[in-house]
């Protein structure tokens, strides 16, 4: 449906922009990404009083129109763009009326590039509590705007803003807030001539952003430039000079209209909370609390719904093979992409729990504290205190994980952490570790309390946040970074969580999830079931005629006969025949084209190796039926020395290439999705697998 | 004095910045000549430090604090 009136909303982080956004739109809403970007482009839909919709636009927090991450920089293109489906035709600003002060330099911005605004004055009930006095008719007066008073939280002053935005003027009647001709005369003169505008702000926006804005072309940014050359513009003297123009005009509109307490400068609430949240003892203990309480709760609450689903996804895969015809159409839907969508949809729980959680953190602001308390320590291996929550996220799944890391605003941190994210032993490794180790190593007490397979599992859990560093560390050389790293954030004070906000935050991320991550890894499973499906030339057929002769069907049960052709056959399939391929490869590590076709289809998720394992070892039960895995591989001999397959080195190994290497369709899709570059999953599957490799070639020949 | 020499609880007023890049990022946070600013806290291990200044909580690391020269 085509929106009558298109508004954008426009303010600083932690104003309660996404709240007053929520309780515009309600379930109105979708995400899509900016073009060409992958900034998050949340709009939504709103019944105006007078029965038109408009179009309402969540734009990123930022406290200036000049931006500092690649999320701010969306804001003055949006709204300095014309001609495009983005393009406002109001603006709401949002200001936090307990901190007016730097909330208003961005309205002056905005204001100053006409376009029709309205003012919405958050947070007066706070603001009264602590003694602020804001005359809003003044307020008003003085701006030229309408100001509505709202409380975006407690959903009041709603209708107002809706009947302002219903109200709102097609013309701009904001009044002028600084000289902006006065910052560089001669060049807003030449850019508005060159670009034909009227305003000057909006000139001198494009003096200082033009080699960014999609709108302009190429040939236009270099006319900018030469102008600039001519007459010698310096960007950051010139941002310098409006900034203090801009507080000058800012503190006389205040001093009007705003009665300030006299400085008690009490203790806050907030101030009490931080002295023990920051405690440099407390700080940490609670932190780690906090932490192992998420990790606990990823992994116990998210275990129900996902057998639930895993179970369900099962029976829709028993009931459609029965259901419809043998043949290859019915294999390809039912185990090629509904299983790839099972692939997908076991994940929801694992990332709405941890988007619950970190929305829960970010909101209370406690998010801020652990980043201000982790800087140091992750600043020295090229993170940054951000990078805490991904990475102990990873734990569980690196797939919200990586999702989580929007919140780094420095682009060389984002990257690294995203690119380290997967080495952390995820939950899909548990079950390869478990059967591996159970094999391997013996059930023995040492040292009095510690038992040797529980030692084995943390230390390839240690190994994983060891190596995660490590190649941060090395990361932090290669990658180049395009801007300067900046730690100026502001600690916003403690609120209570948001629920509807938190609820809202689960169900878009799953969704974005399911819908863009989801494609990929539907298109890689298929992928896989034709590998493991078919084989060369008429080898199937040779298969099916073989077990089809009486010597066979007499003597062979039937179940017993289809497990000994299933095996055949996947011996004989491309996945099979790429497994006897790559022997020579992975002859070095240890493993024989048994274990290589396994490393080949769990190249999809991990977990798939037990059942690979389980498949070719054609092993009585499902998959899932771990023990009789176990006792088969156990004795599984090599034909041609006899001994066991799975010696302790070959286990260890084993262990090392699915401790290192990406076999996770999901993540690639992932890491795709929030860098919209495919040079991002390749460069990690490479360094990945290469690593992989390496580390398991050593370990395989030191243990030999 | 550099901002990044008070220690908890000191207050002072901005007089100028030693970088011009830094300036224009803490300028738009508040953080302009004339200002008074007071050291809220800082970090368990020493860096970075929070601010208080136009009646916010900001934090910022020490290498960026030293670029704040103090009246």
């Amino acid at each position: 449906m085509k929106a009558d009136l298109r508004v954008a909303l426009v303010g600083n982080p932690n104003t309660g922009k996404s709240t007053l956004f929520n309780v515009l739109t309600g379930l109105n809403q979708k995400i899509g990404n900016f073009p060409g970007v992958t900034v998050d482009k949340k709009t939504g839909t709103c019944q105006l009083p007078d029965g038109r919709t408009a179009e309402i636009i969540d734009l990123p927090g930022t406290y200036s129109l000049y931006p500092k991450s690649k999320d701010e920089s969306i804001v003055f293109s949006v709204l300095a763009d014309k001609h495009t489906d983005t393009t406002p035709d109001l603006v709401v600003i949002i200001l936090d009326a307990t901190n007016l002060k730097r909330n208003l330099l961005l309205y002056t911005q905005v204001a100053d590039l006409k376009i029709p605004v309205i003012v919405a004055l958050n947070m007066t009930d706070l603001a009264g509590k602590s003694g602020i006095i804001i005359n809003t008719e003044t307020f008003s007066q003085k701006l030229g705007v309408p100001v509505v008073s709202i409380s975006a939280r407690k959903a009041k002053g709603i209708d107002e803003l809706k009947q302002a935005i219903a109200f709102a003027n097609k013309v701009p009647l904001q009044l002028d807030s600084i000289d902006v001709e006065s910052i560089a005369p001669a060049l807003i003169a030449d850019i508005s001539a060159e670009v034909k505008t009227d305003n000057p702000y909006f000139a001198l926006q494009l003096a200082h952003q033009h080699e960014h804005l999609k709108s302009l072309t190429s040939e236009q940014s270099d006319r900018i430039e030469a102008l600039e050359q001519k007459h010698s513009f310096h960007s950051q003297k010139a941002q310098a000079t409006e900034t203090i123009a801009r507080y000058n005009f800012i503190n006389e509109l205040l001093a009007d209209t705003v009665t300030q307490p006299e400085n008690a400068r009490e203790e806050s609430m907030s101030n009490k909370i931080d002295h023990v949240l920051t405690h440099k003892v407390f700080g940490f203990v609670i932190f780690i609390g906090i932490l192992l309480f998420m990790f606990q709760s990823i992994f116990a609450w998210s275990a129900y719904p996902m057998d639930l689903i895993s179970s369900g996804f099962v029976l829709l895969q028993d009931w459609l093979h029965k259901a419809l015809p043998a043949g290859p159409l019915t294999s390809l839907l039912v185990d090629g992409i509904v299983a790839g969508l099972s692939g997908v949809l076991v994940f929801i729980p694992q990332i709405a729990i941890l988007f619950a959680f970190i929305s829960i953190l970010e909101d209370t602001g406690y998010m801020a504290r652990v980043t201000f308390m982790m800087d140091k320590i992750m600043r020295k291996v090229g993170l940054n205190g951000k990078s805490v929550v991904p990475l102990i996220g990873g734990f569980a799944c690196a797939v919200p994980s990586i999702m989580s890391t929007r919140t780094i605003e420095n682009w060389k941190d984002r990257i690294i952490t995203i690119m380290v994210t997967p080495l952390v032993t995820c939950s899909a490794r548990l079950p390869v570790y478990t059967l591996l180790i159970a094999l391997v190593v013996p059930n023995k007490t040492v040292w009095w309390i510690f038992n040797m397979q529980g030692l084995a599992l943390t230390a390839m859990y240690i190994l994983s946040l060891v190596s995660a560093v490590v190649v941060a560390l090395v990361f932090k050389f290669i990658i180049k970074g395009r801007e300067r790293g900046y730690f100026i954030m502001e600690l916003p004070v403690y609120r209570m969580p948001r629920w509807n906000n938190v609820a809202l935050s689960m169900y878009d991320r799953s969704k974005a999830f399911v819908f863009e991550a989801g494609k990929v890894i539907i298109a890689v499973s298929v992928v896989l079931w034709v590998l493991a499906s078919y084989g060369p030339g008429k080898r199937f057929e040779q298969i099916e005629s073989k077990y089809s002769q009486p010597q066979y069907t007499k003597t062979v049960k039937a179940d017993d006969l289809q497990r000994m052709v299933a095996s055949e056959k996947l011996e004989n399939s491309y996945a099979g025949v790429l497994g006897h391929v790559i022997e020579p490869a992975i002859r070095p590590l240890g493993f024989d084209w048994k274990i290589g076709i396994a490393l080949i289809t769990s190249f999809a998720a991990r977990e798939v190796f037990v059942g690979t394992m389980a498949t070719i070892y054609s092993v009585n039960g499902d998959a899932d039926n771990m023990q009789s895995v176990q006792e088969k591989m156990a004795g599984a001999r090599n034909p041609d020395t006899g001994k066991p397959v799975f010696t302790v080195a070959v286990a260890f190994s084993l262990m090392m290439f699915y401790a290192f290497a990406m076999q996770c369709a999901s993540t690639m899709g992932v890491v795709y999705r929030e860098t919209k570059n495919w040079r991002w999953p390749l460069a990690q599957f490479t360094y990945m697998t290469v690593l992989a490799y390496v580390v398991s070639l050593i370990t395989y020949q030191l243990l030999k | 004095m550099k901002l990044s020499q008070l220690e908890v609880g000191m207050r002072g007023i901005v007089k100028e910045f030693t970088d011009l890049e830094m300036s224009v990022k803490l300028m738009e946070m508040g953080c302009l000549p004339g200002e008074e600013v007071v050291v809220e806290r800082i970090a368990p291990l020493g860096d970075p430090i929070a601010i208080n200044v136009s009646g916010y909580q900001l934090s910022l690391r020490k290498l960026e604090a030293s670029t704040i020269i103090l009246q």
